[in-house]
């Protein structure tokens, strides 16, 4: 099927008359769900060459309403138009015939397949398959994009940055002329982040409206033509182009903050994620951050690693000679892109995973434990936690009730077990009294923990981790997905329990987070230690070095 | 002590023996691909034998009874369709459901029809392919088959080919792995899903059909032994190519085929333990092999569209 390019047809729109008919329009879409008005009357135009942003916090309804735009669901109300004429998007296969391509935040393509064949996944005309044609779709939209792709690696094999570029193609492939990018940047480096606005110019030179979803709103300001606000499901407010260029960013920034959180926003002023935008583009020096450093200096250690190493793996760099010290009441930012041996390091300092050499001491004042052959539990009674930043998997057991996963680490132990026998009475009011010190959004204490949503999820679990008596915690990735809100409660947490002298390792993707709460800053590339960096004045630019190698570790 | 005759025969047997295998196998694997795991495929296997059986016996035709014994199959395998593939059930429970169904099934069909007597059904035709079959040894062994048999290898090596190089192929080993990938590029999971799970029932209920027309050239209820489960492991073991599925199930074959021939000679070992043999090289495959087993992402797992 062919399309026109909207571009040329020159027909005015029959609803909102203006000098180019929008590529797709949505009007007063809405869609319930049950307890749930996902979306509620909402109307959008979007123009060939144009990037409309679409911002809002986790659960504003965006992914929803992409999802009714893909043919994934359909509305309850409301009307779409499609190049000016009203259509109905049954499925997905009709969404990409009508030219709307999606990029979905959470991958789809399959990993066990070569990108060559990802792309021919259902792209294919002809029963048998035809390789070389398809690797001449693949190197024009690759250009177009100006991105380099090899046809015949495993898609699973590829950096994020690459299955990305993958994805985008993907989407492109049948020609189309709207393409959805639904939080796009949630899996990417800095560095990965501009490669996509470069992108996305090109998509724009060539034509093509681009909607752009994201919870963050420097990247909104910084991608965005034209900003939409969604909040509780609606859409709250819109910045034009002339909006964006006309008021400054601080100007920007308060708008766009009183219409994502409305009454709430005057709470929430801060936030790093909030906050950054104007240090990105106003170039401020970042000493703003991090209000909340002590000095460590008289206080005595927590925590000590000593030479930790880890043999690599095919997956993995391992971790080389790793030698860290940790003080009482101190925030130890790790800062790295992910897979540089966070996780590993993390584990091993859990107990989870076995280091080949080195040790792991844990300090209470005058005494000294060495906690390097014990087990996860022993060393969760010493008081050494670790938060994973793997919610869903090892974090929880979906189908048990809250209760259960506050206990998961302490089965069997007094109160809540005696003699063998659980004591349900004590566990229910034990998890009744953490519902609400944590501000856990949940119907109830018995509610399966897979119902709630992933910020009340990790608030669970950070009450698991913070309960009875913790002295070392290794936060991973602690507000990793999460809403501001919660973001914003977590690092408060954090902070509470480093004043209360609870020693705390931050293994962080988000500089930006980094910043705002650690003492000193580690970073770690390919498994290694590379440097320690105070926290201050050109901390930012020192830590940028250390992750691109340009200092001598 | 192996004469030329006794390898002659331990080869032909170890072929004829592996066959059902084969089928059942290879219908396992396409299905286990498309992440529809099919444990009822003992139960198509029983089916397709009875019905292939029946058929034989009324018409004196094989190739009537293989076309009786796929359809068996294939309509048995339509239950897995509406239940696991559109409806969302769980598969192990429909497919051990499935097994035990049929079993117990054919078992009654066969009292209520034949009461207490297992009437056999005349020699099938062979193919005696000229100058090959002339060869010494192998001659006889390989090619003096029921042409079923080399079709089926025909389509061992047909299905490799169309696993990797067509549109249905693709979207067979792309809907086991991700099938929010598959719906997401426009093509139906339900579909896909349906053809893989239709060809393991035409697996299975050719081969039950072969194991009752020329292996045993009678029915026997509950015949089919444990081979439609064999043939799930070997699918299992086969990590996805087809050719390894024939390799697996003529290895087994042999092992058959070797434990008759010990008894013909008369090797002085109790007979439970030369039966056993084939279940111990079994074991032994597993023992060996079971880590490499690969299992698709997706498998036996039902897709529902926007559920993550």
């Amino acid at each position: 099927m062919t399309y026109q390019n909207p571009a040329q047809t020159g027909t005015e729109g029959q609803f909102e008359p203006s000098e180019r008919t929008p590529v797709v329009e949505l009007q007063g879409i809405t869609k319930r769900f049950p307890g749930v008005l996902a979306n509620d009357d909402i109307h959008l135009a979007v123009e060939p060459g144009e990037v409309l942003c679409l911002l809002g916090e986790n659960g504003a309804g965006k992914s929803t309403l992409m999802s009714i735009l893909s043919g994934m669901q359909s509305p309850d109300e409301g009307a779409i138009y499609v190049n000016g004429e009203q259509t109905v998007i049954a499925d997905p296969r009709q969404a990409l015939d009508l030219g709307i391509g999606m990029v979905y935040q959470h991958s789809t393509l399959v990993p066990t397949l070569s990108v060559i064949e990802n792309l021919m996944l259902g792209a294919s005309e002809k029963l048998i398959l035809d390789a070389s044609e398809a690797r001449e779709r693949l190197e024009q939209l690759a250009g177009m994009l100006g991105a380099e792709v090899d046809p015949h690696a495993r898609a699973g094999d590829l950096a994020l940055g690459q299955q990305q570029v993958v994805e985008i193609i993907k989407a492109l492939w049948k020609g189309t002329t709207v393409l959805i990018l639904d939080e796009p940047t949630s899996m990417l480096t800095p560095r990965g982040i501009d490669e996509l606005a470069k992108m996305i110019d090109s998509l724009k030179e060539h034509g093509l409206a681009v909607i752009f979803i994201t919870h963050k709103l420097h990247e909104a300001l910084r991608m965005g033509d034209g900003v939409c606000v969604l909040r509780q499901g609606r859409v709250a407010g819109r910045l034009s182009a002339d909006d964006l260029r006309s008021l400054d960013n601080d100007q920007l920034q308060e708008r766009i903050v009183s219409l994502m959180f409305g009454d709430e926003s005057g709470e929430l002023a801060g936030v790093a994620e909030l906050s950054a935008e104007v240090r990105h583009e106003s170039g401020h020096d970042p000493s703003a951050a991090g209000s909340g450093r002590r000095q460590h200096a008289e206080t005595a250690t927590a925590l000590r690693i000593r030479g930790v190493s880890l043999a690599p793996v095919a997956s993995s760099h391992g971790l080389h000679d790793i030698d860290l010290e940790l003080y009482q009441g101190e925030i130890l930012g790790v800062a790295g892109v992910d897979g540089n041996g966070q996780r590993e390091l993390a584990e091993v300092i859990a107990g989870q995973r076995d280091a080949d050499t080195g040790a792991i001491v844990l300090h209470d004042g005058a005494t000294e434990r060495e906690v390097t052959g014990l087990g996860i539990s022993s060393r969760q009674r010493l008081g050494l936690r670790y938060l994973t930043d793997e919610r869903h998997g090892e974090g929880t057991v979906r189908t048990m009730p809250i209760g259960l996963n506050l206990l998961l680490k302490r089965i069997g132990q007094e109160p809540f077990w005696k003699r063998g026998a659980v004591q349900n009475a004590a566990i229910r009011s034990y998890t009744e009294s953490v519902i609400e010190a944590f501000d856990v959004r949940a119907p109830g204490p018995d509610t399966p923990i897979g119902k709630l949503s992933g910020g009340n999820m990790q608030k669970v679990l950070l009450a698991r981790e913070l309960a009875f008596e913790p002295r070392v915690v290794v936060y991973n990735k602690p507000t990793y997905g999460l809403d501001v809100r919660t973001t914003q409660a977590v690092r408060l947490r954090i902070r509470e329990q480093a004043e209360r002298g609870v020693a705390a390792l931050v293994m962080s993707t988000s500089l930006d987070e980094l910043l705002e709460i650690s003492d000193r800053i580690a970073v770690m590339s390919r498994g290694r230690v590379v440097g320690v960096v105070e926290n201050g004045p050109g901390a930012e630019e020192r830590i940028g070095e250390y992750m691109v190698g340009e200092v001598a570790a | 002590m192996l004469s030329e005759q006794l390898l002659t025969a331990l080869i032909f047997g170890g072929l004829a023996a592996g066959m059902p295998l084969v089928l059942a196998g290879l219908g396992e694997l396409v299905s286990q691909r498309a992440g529809v795991l099919n444990i009822g495929v003992e139960g198509m296997m029983i089916m397709g034998a009875y019905g292939g059986f029946v058929a034989t016996l009324a018409t004196g035709s094989a190739g009537m009874g293989f076309l009786a014994g796929g359809l068996m199959g294939a309509a048995v395998s339509l239950i897995m369709v509406v239940l696991c593939v559109r409806m969302g059930l769980d598969q192990i429970v429909v497919g051990i459901a499935i097994t035990l169904g049929a079993e117990g099934l054919t078992s009654l069909l066969h009292a209520v029809q034949f009461s207490d007597t297992y009437p056999r059904i005349g020699r099938t035709i062979v193919l005696s392919i000229p100058w090959l079959s002339d060869l010494p040894v192998v001659g006889r062994a390989l090619f003096g088959h029921h042409p079923i048999v080399y079709l089926t290898l025909l389509a061992a090596i047909f299905g490799t080919w169309a696993l990797q190089r067509t549109r249905t192929g693709l979207a067979i080993r792309a809907v086991g792995e991700r099938p929010e990938a598959v719906d997401a590029a426009g093509v139906s999971v339900v579909s896909t899903r349906t053809l893989a799970a239709m060809t393991a029932g035409v697996g299975g209920g050719l081969g039950g059909a072969f194991l009752a027309i020329v292996n045993a050239g009678n029915f026997i209820p509950f015949m089919t032994g444990g081979r439609g489960f064999i043939a799930i492991v070997l699918a299992m073991l086969a990590r996805g190519r087809p050719l390894w599925v024939v390799v697996g199930a003529f290895l087994y074959g042999l092992s058959v085929s070797l434990a008759t021939a010990l008894q013909l000679v008369g090797v002085p070992i109790r007979t439970e333990v030369v039966f056993s043999i084939p279940f111990a090289l079994v074991l032994i495959m597993l023992v060996l092999f079971g880590r490499n087993a690969y299992l698709p992402s997706a498998l036996a797992l039902p897709y529902h569209r926007g559920e993550r």
